[in-house]
């Protein structure tokens, strides 16, 4: 469905050229759900913006590599065609759903918006009767569960609970019925409990929609909770990629390893010291493995030579030189 | 003052915050923040209070401090009351009671230094002869919390979210204090640095036996750090319990909602999860809170009474207390 194959991207600032994300692979699979975590200023934003064609050029600078999408190269995509595809094939649930709606606008007007901007790019001519528009929207409220629709496409983003507009927030990236779906931290902005709700629900419609998803997210418990394969970021690097319910068991790049015993856990338990230093900055980033100089086990190899994904197990790569045919 | 004797004792503290609006800014309806919050925290314990959005537990917290005035009832701390305490009294209480704020970013005066930040209290409350003595507290301070003392010349803006918080922990401990109040210490930072952090509480809390009220929506993290743990909604405590038991055996259904709704990471979280008893719905808005037992609306269990009464919060098991008709009618 979706492969990035090598992609790097650079920004020119006054300070000189920060190199974020250095060489990203990632494929996301028909129906499949993904994760993407990491933290803070790992890159995650950049890659999903890449994808969504929403990056600014300059300041940024895509020396090489690929986003495939259904077979195109997004990047070398005309404005126009990319505005095909973006709310048709492609659509995104932002992580805070106030800055996402226009205060000024009720949620129908945005809605229809929508609704006809798909069929302004269907291409078919006909134009739809604002009964059927307002169908659509209808059936598209009562899908993401929010009790009466018609009083919700009156009212204004202000008048809804966080909740209730991250639920619209889904409707309206459902309502064209995308393939693609990214979604970018969908709950963080929530609380606890109706965090949960709109991940279940968010969940339930895109597994039986059969929608592949890029879930970007530095929890890692939501990533366990939702997806069936994660990919790992560290400073514009993937550290590692495997089976989600393997992660728990079986971390194999320190990194890795370092990030998941810094989670509390719901069993208790002392939780460990973190990862000493500090993320590096993209303008000097370290040469190699950009994790080395945070690294306990760091080998020469390691900072000459950034490693190639290892594969360890079916489906598990790492990036990382301690599972090299001449490390570990 | 041994171990047991209760360093703080809160009784019925109410905290109401007017909605005022029209031409004449008249009161038009009450924000109930807080309603009967009735607890207190041991010296050199930690005490959680956890809690959605609205839950009231920041505003605890704040108003413990004085930062807020409380609308009703007692705070006591070593046995004065700190609500009725002026002048030197006061003085007294602001120097053994601290606060640890959730965003380090607006917390810290941006245009003043790490050094001038973390001399402020020492020179209103007159601790150092002199600014070289004050130097050396600072560094003092500076290496409590793991930092280099040429961080006394730098700005906010110069260091990273965890290095702030660093600073923010630093000024707290300036003036030695009895109890510091953590309100959502690690909110703002990633997990990494957030393990760092919650590490370093831990240690200087054991080194200087102070009390912490740690307040916190996570409960992964509420497990790792508190010994006795309150779960707030809309206002009032409804569960209060040592934490290892509020996890293992959770007895009221917003308590169990709240902890199957937390995303796990491992098999072995997973099992312990109780079963949700929730229908789902939204918090409401504590302006107007539904009668009764404040979560019915939401509740699976919720019976005629719950929507009609308050239940009490009833001591269950030793040290175990819960506010539900449904548990204690059982």
């Amino acid at each position: 469905m979706l492969e990035i194959r090598d992609l790097c991207v650079y920004f020119r600032g006054y300070e000189g050229v920060s190199r974020v994300l250095d060489a990203v692979s990632l494929n996301v699979g028909r129906g499949e759900r993904v994760g993407l975590a990491g933290e803070t200023g790992c890159g995650k934003t950049v890659t999903m913006k890449t994808v969504m064609g929403l990056l600014k050029t300059p300041p940024a600078i895509i020396p090489h590599g690929e986003v495939i999408l259904d077979g195109q190269n997004i990047l070398e995509m005309s404005a126009k065609h990319l505005l095909q595809i973006k709310g048709m094939k492609i659509s995104m649930i932002f992580q805070d759903p106030m800055n996402a709606l226009n205060p000024v606008f009720t949620i129908g007007g945005q809605l229809y918006d929508v609704i006809r901007f798909a069929q302004s790019r269907s291409g078919n001519g006909r134009k739809r009767a604002r009964t059927e528009i307002h169908a659509r929207a209808i059936a598209a409220l009562e899908e993401v569960r929010l009790p009466d629709p018609e009083r919700i496409l009156n009212s204004y983003p202000l008048e809804l609970s966080g909740g209730m507009r991250q639920r619209v927030l889904i409707a309206m990236a459902l309502v064209n019925r995308p393939s693609f779906l990214i979604a970018d931290e969908p709950q963080t902005a929530l609380d606890v409990t109706i965090g949960a709700q709109i991940l279940g629900l968010l969940s339930e419609l895109v597994r039986t929609k059969g929608i592949s998803v890029l879930l970007i997210t530095h929890n890692l418990g939501v990533i366990q909770e939702t997806t069936e394969r994660i990919y790992i970021m560290y400073a514009g690097q993937i550290a590692e990629t495997m089976p989600t319910a393997l992660l728990f068991d079986n971390p194999k790049h320190p990194y890795s390893q370092g990030l998941l015993a810094s989670v509390p856990r719901l069993t208790g338990g002392e939780i460990a010291e973190g990862i000493r230093g500090t993320v590096p900055d993209y303008i000097a980033a370290p040469s190699g493995c950009r994790f080395h100089p945070r690294c306990d086990y760091v080998m020469p190899i390691c900072s000459q030579k950034k490693p190639p994904p290892f594969m360890v197990e079916l489906d598990h790569y790492v990036g990382c030189w301690l599972y090299g045919e001449d490390g570990g | 003052m041994r171990m047991s004797d209760p360093l703080l004792v809160i009784g019925d503290l109410v905290k109401r915050f007017p909605v005022r609006a029209g031409i004449f800014h008249r009161k038009v309806a009450e924000v109930k923040a807080v309603e009967m919050v009735s607890f207190d925290i041991r010296s050199g314990e930690i005490f959680g209070l956890v809690g959605e959005s609205g839950s009231g537990k920041s505003t605890v917290g704040k108003t413990l401090l004085g930062i807020y005035k409380p609308t009703k009832g007692s705070i006591r701390f070593k046995g004065r009351d700190v609500t009725t305490l002026i002048k030197e009294n006061l003085r007294f209480f602001k120097k053994e009671a601290q606060m640890v704020f959730q965003d380090p970013k607006s917390s810290l005066n941006p245009r003043r230094s790490i050094k001038s930040t973390l001399e402020e209290s020492l020179i209103v409350h007159k601790i150092a002869k002199n600014g070289r003595e004050r130097e050396k507290i600072v560094v003092d301070l500076l290496g409590m919390v793991e930092l280099s003392p040429s961080f006394m010349y730098k700005y906010p803006s110069m260091l990273s979210g965890g290095q702030r918080q660093r600073v923010a922990i630093a000024r707290a401990l300036a003036l030695n204090p009895s109890f510091i109040v953590l309100d959502e210490p690690t909110s703002a930072l990633d997990v990494s640095v957030q393990a760092k952090i919650i590490r370093l509480l831990q240690r200087l809390q054991a080194e200087r036996q102070m009390a912490y009220l740690f307040i916190s929506h996570d409960l992964s993290l509420m497990r790792t750090m508190a010994s006795r743990t309150a779960v707030m909604y809309l206002g009032r405590i409804y569960e209060l319990a040592p934490t290892e038991e509020l996890f293992t055996n959770p007895l009221y259904p917003y308590t169990k909602t709240l902890i199957s709704a937390v995303p796990v990471v491992s098999e072995e979280e997973r099992r312990m999860k109780p079963k949700k008893q929730s229908a789902g719905g939204e918090i409401p808005s504590p302006i107007n809170p539904p009668s009764g037992c404040t979560f019915h609306p939401r509740c699976s269990l919720a019976q005629r009474v719950c929507s009609q009464q308050l239940p009490e919060l009833v001591e269950v098991m030793p040290g175990h207390f819960v506010r539900c008709h449904v548990v204690t009618n059982a």
